[in-house]
Protein backbone atom coordinates (compact mmCIF):
# COMPACT_ATOMS: atom_id res chain seq x y z
CA UNK A 1 0.00 0.00 0.00
CA UNK A 2 1.43 3.45 -0.60
CA UNK A 3 2.14 6.01 2.18
CA UNK A 4 -1.12 6.92 3.81
CA UNK A 5 -1.20 10.61 4.13
CA UNK A 6 -4.37 11.33 5.81
CA UNK A 7 -3.24 10.62 9.80
CA UNK A 8 -4.56 13.52 11.86
CA UNK A 9 -5.52 15.62 8.70
CA UNK A 10 -9.14 16.14 9.86
CA UNK A 11 -11.33 16.17 12.34
CA UNK A 12 -14.59 15.66 13.94
CA UNK A 13 -15.81 19.32 15.07
CA UNK A 14 -19.66 18.72 15.58
CA UNK A 15 -21.47 15.72 16.49
CA UNK A 16 -25.35 15.10 17.05
CA UNK A 17 -28.12 12.46 17.19
CA UNK A 18 -31.63 12.95 16.25
CA UNK A 19 -34.12 11.58 18.82
CA UNK A 20 -33.83 7.78 18.01
CA UNK A 21 -36.15 5.05 18.82
CA UNK A 22 -39.26 5.16 18.11
CA UNK A 23 -40.21 8.82 15.67
CA UNK A 24 -43.30 7.85 13.32
CA UNK A 25 -43.43 11.55 12.65
CA UNK A 26 -40.82 12.17 10.44
CA UNK A 27 -39.39 10.62 6.84
CA UNK A 28 -35.86 9.74 6.35
CA UNK A 29 -35.21 12.87 5.04
CA UNK A 30 -36.90 14.79 7.91
CA UNK A 31 -34.46 13.04 10.27
CA UNK A 32 -31.39 13.60 7.97
CA UNK A 33 -31.92 17.12 8.22
CA UNK A 34 -32.54 17.31 11.70
CA UNK A 35 -29.24 15.33 12.04
CA UNK A 36 -27.24 18.03 10.21
CA UNK A 37 -29.16 21.16 11.90
CA UNK A 38 -28.13 19.44 15.49
CA UNK A 39 -24.76 18.94 14.20
CA UNK A 40 -24.06 21.84 12.85
CA UNK A 41 -25.04 24.06 16.11
CA UNK A 42 -23.11 21.27 18.07
CA UNK A 43 -19.96 22.95 15.76
CA UNK A 44 -20.98 26.01 16.27
CA UNK A 45 -21.53 27.01 12.50
CA UNK A 46 -23.85 27.72 9.69
CA UNK A 47 -24.78 25.91 6.58
CA UNK A 48 -22.86 28.52 4.85
CA UNK A 49 -19.42 27.11 6.38
CA UNK A 50 -20.18 23.74 4.47
CA UNK A 51 -19.53 22.72 1.78
CA UNK A 52 -19.25 19.19 1.38
CA UNK A 53 -21.72 17.26 1.88
CA UNK A 54 -21.94 13.29 2.07
CA UNK A 55 -24.98 10.97 2.97
CA UNK A 56 -25.44 7.42 3.51
CA UNK A 57 -28.97 6.32 1.77
CA UNK A 58 -32.09 5.22 3.62
CA UNK A 59 -33.40 1.39 3.21
CA UNK A 60 -37.21 3.13 3.20
CA UNK A 61 -36.10 5.02 0.04
CA UNK A 62 -37.16 4.73 -3.84
CA UNK A 63 -36.31 5.48 -7.09
CA UNK A 64 -34.54 8.76 -7.32
CA UNK A 65 -34.63 9.47 -3.72
CA UNK A 66 -32.06 6.68 -3.44
CA UNK A 67 -29.98 7.50 -6.54
CA UNK A 68 -30.14 11.25 -5.80
CA UNK A 69 -29.99 11.52 -1.83
CA UNK A 70 -27.47 13.92 -1.56
CA UNK A 71 -28.85 16.30 -3.80
CA UNK A 72 -31.73 15.18 -1.89
CA UNK A 73 -30.76 16.30 1.18
CA UNK A 74 -28.66 19.27 0.13
CA UNK A 75 -31.80 20.65 -1.37
CA UNK A 76 -33.85 20.76 2.02
CA UNK A 77 -31.11 22.07 3.99
CA UNK A 78 -30.85 24.92 1.35
CA UNK A 79 -27.14 24.47 0.48
CA UNK A 80 -25.25 23.69 -2.99
CA UNK A 81 -21.91 22.06 -1.90
CA UNK A 82 -18.96 21.89 -4.10
CA UNK A 83 -18.27 17.89 -3.14
CA UNK A 84 -21.56 16.21 -3.20
CA UNK A 85 -21.42 12.35 -2.65
CA UNK A 86 -24.36 9.55 -1.92
CA UNK A 87 -22.83 6.27 -0.37
CA UNK A 88 -24.42 2.74 -0.61
CA UNK A 89 -22.65 -0.05 1.18
CA UNK A 90 -25.03 -0.40 4.16
CA UNK A 91 -23.54 -0.48 7.63
CA UNK A 92 -20.39 -0.09 6.96
CA UNK A 93 -20.72 3.61 5.17
CA UNK A 94 -20.11 6.35 8.13
CA UNK A 95 -17.32 4.75 8.74
CA UNK A 96 -15.86 4.71 5.40
CA UNK A 97 -17.00 8.08 5.14
CA UNK A 98 -15.18 9.52 7.09
CA UNK A 99 -11.89 8.91 5.19
CA UNK A 100 -13.27 10.25 2.49
CA UNK A 101 -14.38 13.15 3.98
CA UNK A 102 -10.88 13.34 5.19
CA UNK A 103 -9.04 12.42 1.78
CA UNK A 104 -11.38 15.29 -0.01
CA UNK A 105 -10.47 17.65 2.81
CA UNK A 106 -6.77 17.02 2.56
CA UNK A 107 -7.36 17.06 -1.96
CA UNK A 108 -8.38 20.73 -1.18
CA UNK A 109 -12.02 19.30 -2.89
CA UNK A 110 -13.59 21.02 -0.02
CA UNK A 111 -12.97 22.23 3.65
CA UNK A 112 -15.87 20.93 5.96
CA UNK A 113 -17.95 18.32 5.19
CA UNK A 114 -21.46 17.45 6.68
CA UNK A 115 -21.63 13.32 6.86
CA UNK A 116 -25.39 12.75 7.61
CA UNK A 117 -26.66 9.50 8.16
CA UNK A 118 -30.27 8.38 9.05
CA UNK A 119 -32.90 6.00 8.24
CA UNK A 120 -36.17 4.76 9.99
CA UNK A 121 -36.74 0.80 9.60
CA UNK A 122 -39.45 0.87 12.29
CA UNK A 123 -41.50 3.64 11.00
CA UNK A 124 -40.69 4.58 7.39
CA UNK A 125 -40.98 1.20 5.88
CA UNK A 126 -44.88 1.12 7.30
CA UNK A 127 -45.36 3.98 5.37
CA UNK A 128 -43.82 4.00 2.18
CA UNK A 129 -42.89 -0.03 1.64
CA UNK A 130 -44.78 -3.21 2.66
CA UNK A 131 -41.81 -4.68 3.78
CA UNK A 132 -37.53 -4.71 3.42
CA UNK A 133 -36.60 -4.95 -0.51
CA UNK A 134 -35.49 -8.86 -0.91
CA UNK A 135 -30.88 -8.14 -0.43
CA UNK A 136 -30.49 -11.75 -1.29
CA UNK A 137 -29.37 -13.07 -5.01
CA UNK A 138 -32.65 -12.81 -6.66
CA UNK A 139 -32.26 -16.58 -8.50
CA UNK A 140 -29.54 -18.51 -5.95
CA UNK A 141 -30.68 -16.95 -2.51
CA UNK A 142 -33.95 -15.73 -2.00
CA UNK A 143 -35.61 -18.47 -3.53
CA UNK A 144 -34.63 -20.43 -0.03
CA UNK A 145 -36.46 -18.18 2.00
CA UNK A 146 -33.18 -16.82 3.54
CA UNK A 147 -34.24 -13.73 6.04
CA UNK A 148 -31.23 -11.23 7.54
CA UNK A 149 -31.22 -13.00 10.89
CA UNK A 150 -31.09 -16.26 8.79
CA UNK A 151 -27.40 -15.30 6.95
CA UNK A 152 -25.95 -14.18 10.51
CA UNK A 153 -27.29 -17.44 12.04
CA UNK A 154 -25.10 -19.45 9.24
CA UNK A 155 -22.20 -16.83 10.60
CA UNK A 156 -22.84 -17.98 14.16
CA UNK A 157 -23.31 -21.32 14.38
CA UNK A 158 -20.11 -22.01 12.42
CA UNK A 159 -18.08 -19.67 15.14
CA UNK A 160 -19.85 -22.18 17.63
CA UNK A 161 -18.98 -25.55 15.63
CA UNK A 162 -14.97 -23.88 15.00
CA UNK A 163 -14.57 -22.84 18.47
CA UNK A 164 -17.27 -23.55 20.79
CA UNK A 165 -18.66 -20.26 21.48
CA UNK A 166 -22.15 -20.78 23.32
CA UNK A 167 -25.28 -18.83 23.44
CA UNK A 168 -24.67 -17.57 26.86
CA UNK A 169 -21.37 -16.05 25.14
CA UNK A 170 -23.67 -14.46 22.38
CA UNK A 171 -25.91 -13.19 25.26
CA UNK A 172 -23.49 -11.21 27.08
CA UNK A 173 -22.86 -9.03 24.70
CA UNK A 174 -26.81 -8.25 24.40
CA UNK A 175 -26.31 -8.09 28.41
CA UNK A 176 -23.20 -5.74 28.05
CA UNK A 177 -25.26 -3.39 25.53
CA UNK A 178 -28.43 -3.41 27.27
CA UNK A 179 -26.68 -2.59 30.23
CA UNK A 180 -24.95 0.98 28.28
CA UNK A 181 -28.19 1.97 26.54
CA UNK A 182 -29.42 2.07 30.55
CA UNK A 183 -27.32 4.57 31.39
CA UNK A 184 -27.70 6.93 27.78
CA UNK A 185 -30.48 9.23 27.86
CA UNK A 186 -32.84 8.57 24.31
CA UNK A 187 -32.01 5.17 23.82
CA UNK A 188 -34.53 2.86 22.39
CA UNK A 189 -34.34 -0.36 24.96
CA UNK A 190 -33.16 1.06 28.22
CA UNK A 191 -34.74 -2.06 30.70
CA UNK A 192 -31.79 -3.73 31.86
CA UNK A 193 -31.98 -7.52 30.85
CA UNK A 194 -30.39 -10.40 31.96
CA UNK A 195 -28.52 -13.62 30.02
CA UNK A 196 -31.91 -15.49 30.97
CA UNK A 197 -33.93 -13.15 29.38
CA UNK A 198 -31.85 -13.39 25.91
CA UNK A 199 -31.71 -17.41 26.14
CA UNK A 200 -35.48 -17.60 27.11
CA UNK A 201 -36.55 -14.78 24.36
CA UNK A 202 -38.51 -16.67 20.92
CA UNK A 203 -35.85 -18.40 18.63
CA UNK A 204 -36.04 -16.15 15.64
CA UNK A 205 -32.70 -18.11 13.69
CA UNK A 206 -31.60 -20.89 15.20
CA UNK A 207 -29.14 -20.22 17.41
CA UNK A 208 -30.27 -16.14 17.28
CA UNK A 209 -32.90 -15.21 19.85
CA UNK A 210 -34.69 -11.96 19.23
CA UNK A 211 -32.54 -10.24 21.74
CA UNK A 212 -29.53 -11.57 19.87
CA UNK A 213 -31.00 -9.07 17.15
CA UNK A 214 -30.65 -5.47 16.59
CA UNK A 215 -33.36 -3.48 17.25
CA UNK A 216 -35.97 -1.98 14.11
CA UNK A 217 -36.00 1.76 15.12
CA UNK A 218 -35.89 5.50 13.46
CA UNK A 219 -33.45 7.54 13.94
CA UNK A 220 -30.73 9.76 12.67
CA UNK A 221 -27.12 11.31 13.20
CA UNK A 222 -24.60 13.78 11.91
CA UNK A 223 -21.08 14.97 11.87
CA UNK A 224 -19.12 17.59 10.74
CA UNK A 225 -15.43 16.97 10.06
CA UNK A 226 -12.98 19.78 9.32
CA UNK A 227 -9.08 20.55 8.27
CA UNK A 228 -7.13 19.79 11.12
CA UNK A 229 -6.44 23.42 10.93
CA UNK A 230 -9.70 24.80 10.88
CA UNK A 231 -10.57 22.71 13.63
CA UNK A 232 -8.56 24.66 16.28
CA UNK A 233 -11.23 27.75 15.60
CA UNK A 234 -14.31 25.25 16.69
CA UNK A 235 -15.83 25.43 20.38
CA UNK A 236 -15.92 21.94 20.89
CA UNK A 237 -12.76 20.03 21.58
CA UNK A 238 -11.88 18.19 18.22
CA UNK A 239 -11.71 14.58 17.90
CA UNK A 240 -9.09 13.77 15.65
CA UNK A 241 -9.20 11.30 12.57
CA UNK A 242 -5.98 9.14 12.78
CA UNK A 243 -6.78 6.71 10.22
CA UNK A 244 -9.15 4.23 8.46
CA UNK A 245 -9.01 1.08 6.60
CA UNK A 246 -11.73 -0.97 4.33
CA UNK A 247 -12.44 -4.40 3.14
CA UNK A 248 -14.88 -5.50 0.99
CA UNK A 249 -14.09 -8.94 0.16
CA UNK A 250 -17.63 -10.40 -0.93
CA UNK A 251 -21.50 -9.96 -1.19
CA UNK A 252 -22.71 -13.23 -0.96
CA UNK A 253 -22.09 -15.27 1.45
CA UNK A 254 -21.93 -18.11 -1.11
CA UNK A 255 -18.35 -16.25 -2.06
CA UNK A 256 -17.42 -15.90 1.18
CA UNK A 257 -13.50 -17.68 2.03
CA UNK A 258 -14.30 -17.83 5.51
CA UNK A 259 -17.81 -17.62 7.78
CA UNK A 260 -15.64 -17.01 11.09
CA UNK A 261 -13.32 -14.49 9.73
CA UNK A 262 -14.21 -11.32 8.19
CA UNK A 263 -12.84 -8.46 6.55
CA UNK A 264 -12.14 -6.94 9.64
CA UNK A 265 -9.02 -8.59 9.93
CA UNK A 266 -8.06 -6.30 7.13
CA UNK A 267 -10.05 -3.38 7.40
CA UNK A 268 -8.55 -3.06 11.33
CA UNK A 269 -4.99 -3.94 10.28
CA UNK A 270 -5.28 -1.15 7.68
CA UNK A 271 -6.66 1.07 10.63
CA UNK A 272 -3.53 0.22 12.39
CA UNK A 273 -1.13 0.69 10.44
CA UNK A 274 -2.12 4.15 9.15
CA UNK A 275 -3.25 5.46 13.07
CA UNK A 276 0.15 4.04 13.97
CA UNK A 277 -1.55 2.26 17.02
CA UNK A 278 -2.30 -1.09 18.35
CA UNK A 279 -4.89 -3.15 19.54
CA UNK A 280 -3.71 -2.68 22.94
CA UNK A 281 -3.99 1.08 22.90
CA UNK A 282 -7.62 1.21 22.21
CA UNK A 283 -9.22 2.73 25.16
CA UNK A 284 -13.14 2.15 23.75
CA UNK A 285 -14.24 0.29 20.61
CA UNK A 286 -17.28 0.51 19.35
CA UNK A 287 -18.37 -2.75 16.77
CA UNK A 288 -21.16 -3.21 14.59
CA UNK A 289 -23.44 -5.74 16.69
CA UNK A 290 -26.26 -6.30 14.49
CA UNK A 291 -26.39 -9.22 15.61
CA UNK A 292 -24.55 -10.92 18.99
CA UNK A 293 -21.95 -13.14 17.59
CA UNK A 294 -20.58 -10.35 15.43
CA UNK A 295 -19.33 -8.22 18.14
CA UNK A 296 -17.35 -11.73 19.18
CA UNK A 297 -16.41 -11.71 15.78
CA UNK A 298 -14.96 -8.45 15.17
CA UNK A 299 -13.25 -8.30 19.16
CA UNK A 300 -11.66 -11.23 17.28
CA UNK A 301 -10.79 -9.98 13.82
CA UNK A 302 -9.56 -6.46 15.36
CA UNK A 303 -7.41 -8.60 17.59
CA UNK A 304 -8.96 -7.60 21.17
CA UNK A 305 -8.52 -11.36 21.67
CA UNK A 306 -7.47 -14.24 19.49
CA UNK A 307 -9.29 -15.69 17.54
CA UNK A 308 -11.90 -17.94 18.72
CA UNK A 309 -11.81 -16.64 21.88
CA UNK A 310 -14.09 -14.00 21.84
CA UNK A 311 -16.62 -15.95 23.55
CA UNK A 312 -15.21 -15.68 26.83
CA UNK A 313 -13.65 -12.30 25.98
CA UNK A 314 -17.18 -10.91 26.27
CA UNK A 315 -18.15 -12.47 29.59
CA UNK A 316 -17.85 -11.66 33.07
CA UNK A 317 -18.04 -7.83 32.31
CA UNK A 318 -14.86 -7.43 30.48
CA UNK A 319 -17.01 -5.00 27.57
CA UNK A 320 -18.48 -3.50 29.87
CA UNK A 321 -18.42 0.09 31.50
CA UNK A 322 -15.48 -0.42 34.10
CA UNK A 323 -14.29 -3.43 32.14
CA UNK A 324 -10.70 -4.20 30.27
CA UNK A 325 -12.53 -2.96 26.97
CA UNK A 326 -15.98 -1.31 27.25
CA UNK A 327 -17.55 -1.61 23.70
CA UNK A 328 -20.80 0.50 22.52
CA UNK A 329 -21.15 2.75 25.62
CA UNK A 330 -23.95 4.21 23.91
CA UNK A 331 -26.29 0.32 23.80
CA UNK A 332 -24.94 -0.41 20.03
CA UNK A 333 -27.96 -1.43 17.65
CA UNK A 334 -28.98 -4.17 19.86
CA UNK A 335 -30.15 -1.60 22.64
CA UNK A 336 -29.36 2.22 21.24
CA UNK A 337 -30.78 2.34 17.88
CA UNK A 338 -31.07 0.79 14.85
CA UNK A 339 -32.87 2.49 11.99
CA UNK A 340 -31.86 0.23 8.17
CA UNK A 341 -28.45 1.27 6.93
CA UNK A 342 -25.46 3.04 7.93
CA UNK A 343 -26.13 2.13 11.72
CA UNK A 344 -22.23 3.07 12.73
CA UNK A 345 -23.38 7.09 12.49
CA UNK A 346 -24.45 6.19 16.24
CA UNK A 347 -21.15 4.53 16.81
CA UNK A 348 -19.16 7.70 15.73
CA UNK A 349 -21.21 9.89 17.41
CA UNK A 350 -20.72 8.22 20.64
CA UNK A 351 -16.59 8.09 20.27
CA UNK A 352 -17.05 11.69 19.37
CA UNK A 353 -18.68 12.24 22.92
CA UNK A 354 -16.44 9.34 24.50
CA UNK A 355 -13.20 11.51 23.31
CA UNK A 356 -14.83 14.86 24.02
CA UNK A 357 -15.38 13.53 27.87
CA UNK A 358 -18.82 14.30 28.14
CA UNK A 359 -20.37 11.05 28.67
CA UNK A 360 -21.03 11.33 32.28
CA UNK A 361 -21.86 8.19 34.19
CA UNK A 362 -20.89 6.17 31.06
CA UNK A 363 -17.53 8.05 30.87
CA UNK A 364 -14.53 6.07 29.91
CA UNK A 365 -12.17 7.33 32.31
CA UNK A 366 -9.39 8.89 30.23
CA UNK A 367 -10.36 8.14 26.65
CA UNK A 368 -7.83 8.73 24.05
CA UNK A 369 -7.85 6.56 21.42
CA UNK A 370 -11.46 5.27 20.12
CA UNK A 371 -11.69 2.48 17.20
CA UNK A 372 -14.78 2.32 15.54
CA UNK A 373 -16.14 -0.91 13.22
CA UNK A 374 -18.61 -0.71 10.52
CA UNK A 375 -20.08 -3.44 8.43
CA UNK A 376 -22.88 -4.15 5.44
CA UNK A 377 -24.71 -6.42 3.76
CA UNK A 378 -23.85 -10.30 5.16
CA UNK A 379 -21.10 -9.26 6.67
CA UNK A 380 -19.61 -8.63 3.03
CA UNK A 381 -18.18 -4.70 3.41
CA UNK A 382 -16.50 -3.39 6.07
CA UNK A 383 -15.03 -0.14 7.67
CA UNK A 384 -12.52 0.58 10.17
CA UNK A 385 -11.84 4.11 11.81
CA UNK A 386 -9.37 5.05 14.26
CA UNK A 387 -10.19 8.54 16.11
CA UNK A 388 -7.88 10.65 18.76
CA UNK A 389 -7.86 13.20 21.29
CA UNK A 390 -5.67 15.73 20.44
CA UNK A 391 -2.37 13.86 22.58
CA UNK A 392 -2.60 11.16 20.25
CA UNK A 393 -1.59 13.29 17.25
CA UNK B 1 -46.05 -5.92 -4.20
CA UNK B 2 -48.34 -5.84 -1.36
CA UNK B 3 -48.56 -9.14 -1.09
CA UNK B 4 -45.34 -10.81 -1.89
CA UNK B 5 -45.48 -14.78 -2.05
CA UNK B 6 -42.63 -16.97 -2.42
CA UNK B 7 -39.39 -15.55 -5.24
CA UNK B 8 -39.61 -17.17 -8.23
CA UNK B 9 -36.26 -17.19 -10.02
CA UNK B 10 -36.28 -15.57 -13.41
CA UNK B 11 -33.78 -17.31 -15.64
CA UNK B 12 -31.08 -14.86 -17.69
CA UNK B 13 -29.06 -15.52 -20.31
CA UNK B 14 -26.39 -16.66 -18.16
CA UNK B 15 -28.84 -18.91 -15.96
CA UNK B 16 -30.98 -20.13 -18.23
CA UNK B 17 -28.58 -23.36 -19.04
CA UNK B 18 -28.79 -23.87 -15.08
CA UNK B 19 -32.68 -24.20 -14.86
CA UNK B 20 -32.83 -25.76 -17.98
CA UNK B 21 -30.39 -28.82 -16.30
CA UNK B 22 -32.73 -28.59 -13.11
CA UNK B 23 -35.95 -29.31 -15.35
CA UNK B 24 -34.20 -31.78 -16.20
CA UNK B 25 -33.50 -33.34 -13.16
CA UNK B 26 -29.29 -32.58 -13.64
CA UNK B 27 -27.46 -30.16 -11.46
CA UNK B 28 -25.32 -28.12 -13.74
CA UNK B 29 -22.13 -26.12 -13.15
CA UNK B 30 -19.69 -24.16 -15.45
CA UNK B 31 -16.45 -25.31 -15.71
CA UNK B 32 -12.87 -23.30 -17.26
CA UNK B 33 -11.11 -25.09 -19.38
CA UNK B 34 -8.52 -21.94 -18.60
CA UNK B 35 -8.14 -22.60 -15.16
CA UNK B 36 -9.81 -26.11 -14.77
CA UNK B 37 -11.91 -24.63 -11.71
CA UNK B 38 -16.09 -25.28 -11.55
CA UNK B 39 -18.59 -22.02 -10.90
CA UNK B 40 -21.64 -21.27 -9.32
CA UNK B 41 -23.59 -19.42 -9.75
CA UNK B 42 -22.89 -18.99 -13.59
CA UNK B 43 -22.07 -15.90 -15.05
CA UNK B 44 -20.42 -15.08 -18.48
CA UNK B 45 -16.60 -15.13 -17.57
CA UNK B 46 -14.57 -17.24 -14.90
CA UNK B 47 -14.65 -14.92 -11.89
CA UNK B 48 -11.30 -17.07 -11.10
CA UNK B 49 -9.17 -16.54 -13.79
CA UNK B 50 -11.46 -14.00 -16.15
CA UNK B 51 -11.58 -16.82 -18.97
CA UNK B 52 -14.36 -16.94 -21.48
CA UNK B 53 -14.19 -20.36 -22.14
CA UNK B 54 -16.87 -22.14 -19.93
CA UNK B 55 -18.66 -25.23 -20.62
CA UNK B 56 -21.27 -26.40 -19.01
CA UNK B 57 -21.02 -29.98 -16.82
CA UNK B 58 -23.10 -31.80 -15.11
CA UNK B 59 -22.26 -32.20 -11.39
CA UNK B 60 -22.47 -35.00 -8.78
CA UNK B 61 -25.40 -33.49 -6.87
CA UNK B 62 -23.03 -34.19 -3.91
CA UNK B 63 -22.30 -31.87 -0.94
CA UNK B 64 -21.24 -31.05 2.69
CA UNK B 65 -22.92 -28.70 5.11
CA UNK B 66 -20.75 -25.77 5.95
CA UNK B 67 -23.25 -23.95 8.56
CA UNK B 68 -27.20 -24.26 8.88
CA UNK B 69 -29.99 -22.42 10.52
CA UNK B 70 -33.72 -23.09 11.49
CA UNK B 71 -35.61 -20.12 10.38
CA UNK B 72 -38.28 -19.42 13.21
CA UNK B 73 -39.58 -16.12 11.49
CA UNK B 74 -40.08 -14.86 8.14
CA UNK B 75 -41.12 -10.84 7.23
CA UNK B 76 -42.57 -12.24 3.62
CA UNK B 77 -45.87 -14.18 4.70
CA UNK B 78 -45.47 -17.04 2.25
CA UNK B 79 -42.23 -17.93 4.10
CA UNK B 80 -43.21 -17.35 7.33
CA UNK B 81 -46.15 -19.86 6.76
CA UNK B 82 -43.54 -22.75 6.71
CA UNK B 83 -41.55 -22.09 9.57
CA UNK B 84 -39.36 -23.86 11.08
CA UNK B 85 -37.35 -24.47 7.81
CA UNK B 86 -34.16 -25.54 6.92
CA UNK B 87 -31.94 -22.87 5.41
CA UNK B 88 -28.43 -24.22 4.74
CA UNK B 89 -24.94 -23.22 3.24
CA UNK B 90 -23.33 -26.24 1.63
CA UNK B 91 -20.22 -27.07 -0.27
CA UNK B 92 -20.54 -29.13 -3.68
CA UNK B 93 -17.83 -31.71 -4.27
CA UNK B 94 -16.69 -30.01 -7.10
CA UNK B 95 -16.26 -26.55 -4.73
CA UNK B 96 -18.85 -24.26 -5.56
CA UNK B 97 -20.89 -23.19 -2.78
CA UNK B 98 -24.92 -23.12 -2.73
CA UNK B 99 -27.32 -21.61 -0.11
CA UNK B 100 -30.03 -24.12 0.02
CA UNK B 101 -32.73 -25.81 2.33
CA UNK B 102 -32.36 -29.38 3.62
CA UNK B 103 -35.40 -31.25 3.25
CA UNK B 104 -36.55 -35.07 4.20
CA UNK B 105 -35.12 -34.74 7.25
CA UNK B 106 -36.53 -32.52 10.60
CA UNK B 107 -34.55 -28.91 10.15
CA UNK B 108 -33.60 -29.45 13.68
CA UNK B 109 -31.38 -32.74 12.99
CA UNK B 110 -29.05 -30.60 9.87
CA UNK B 111 -25.61 -30.83 11.37
CA UNK B 112 -22.45 -28.87 9.49
CA UNK B 113 -20.76 -31.62 7.83
CA UNK B 114 -23.85 -33.48 6.88
CA UNK B 115 -23.30 -35.33 3.63
CA UNK B 116 -26.20 -33.88 1.14
CA UNK B 117 -27.59 -34.99 -2.09
CA UNK B 118 -29.41 -32.90 -4.90
CA UNK B 119 -33.13 -33.54 -4.94
CA UNK B 120 -35.80 -31.30 -7.59
CA UNK B 121 -38.75 -29.42 -6.58
CA UNK B 122 -41.17 -27.81 -8.79
CA UNK B 123 -42.05 -24.91 -8.15
CA UNK B 124 -43.64 -23.32 -11.17
CA UNK B 125 -43.96 -24.24 -14.80
CA UNK B 126 -40.54 -22.96 -16.00
CA UNK B 127 -38.74 -23.52 -12.80
CA UNK B 128 -37.99 -26.83 -10.67
CA UNK B 129 -35.66 -25.12 -7.60
CA UNK B 130 -32.38 -27.70 -6.23
CA UNK B 131 -32.90 -28.35 -2.54
CA UNK B 132 -30.66 -30.82 -0.95
CA UNK B 133 -31.12 -33.98 1.48
CA UNK B 134 -29.23 -36.17 3.58
CA UNK B 135 -27.40 -39.27 2.11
Amino acid sequence: MSRYRLRGCAAIVGAADTRVGVVPEFTSAQLQTQAARLAMADAGIGKEQIDGLITCNASVERGPLKTFHAEMVAELLGIAPRFCLTGAVGGALPVLMIEHAAAAIAAGLCHTVLLISADNLLSGAKRRVPMPEPWDDPQFEEPYGPTTPAMYALIARAHMDAYGTTSEQFAAVAVACRKHAAMTPGAHKRTPITIADVLNSRMIADPLHLLDCSLVSDGGAAIVITSAERARDFSKTPVYFLGAGEAHPYLSLLHAQSLTVSGAVESGRQAYAAAGVRAQDIDVAFVYDAFTPMAIIYLEDLGFCPKGEGGRFVQGGNIELGGALPINTHGGLLSYCHAGLANSIFHITEAVRQLRGECGARQVAGARLAIIHGQGGRASTHGTAILGTQETL
Amino acid sequence: MDKPGKLIPVPTAETAEFWAGCRQGELRLQLCAACNKYQFPPQSFCRHCSSAELSWVAASGQGRVLSCTVVHWSPNPAYAAEVPYSLALIELDEGPRMLTNIVGVPPSEVRTGMQVAVVFEQCSPEITLPKFKPR
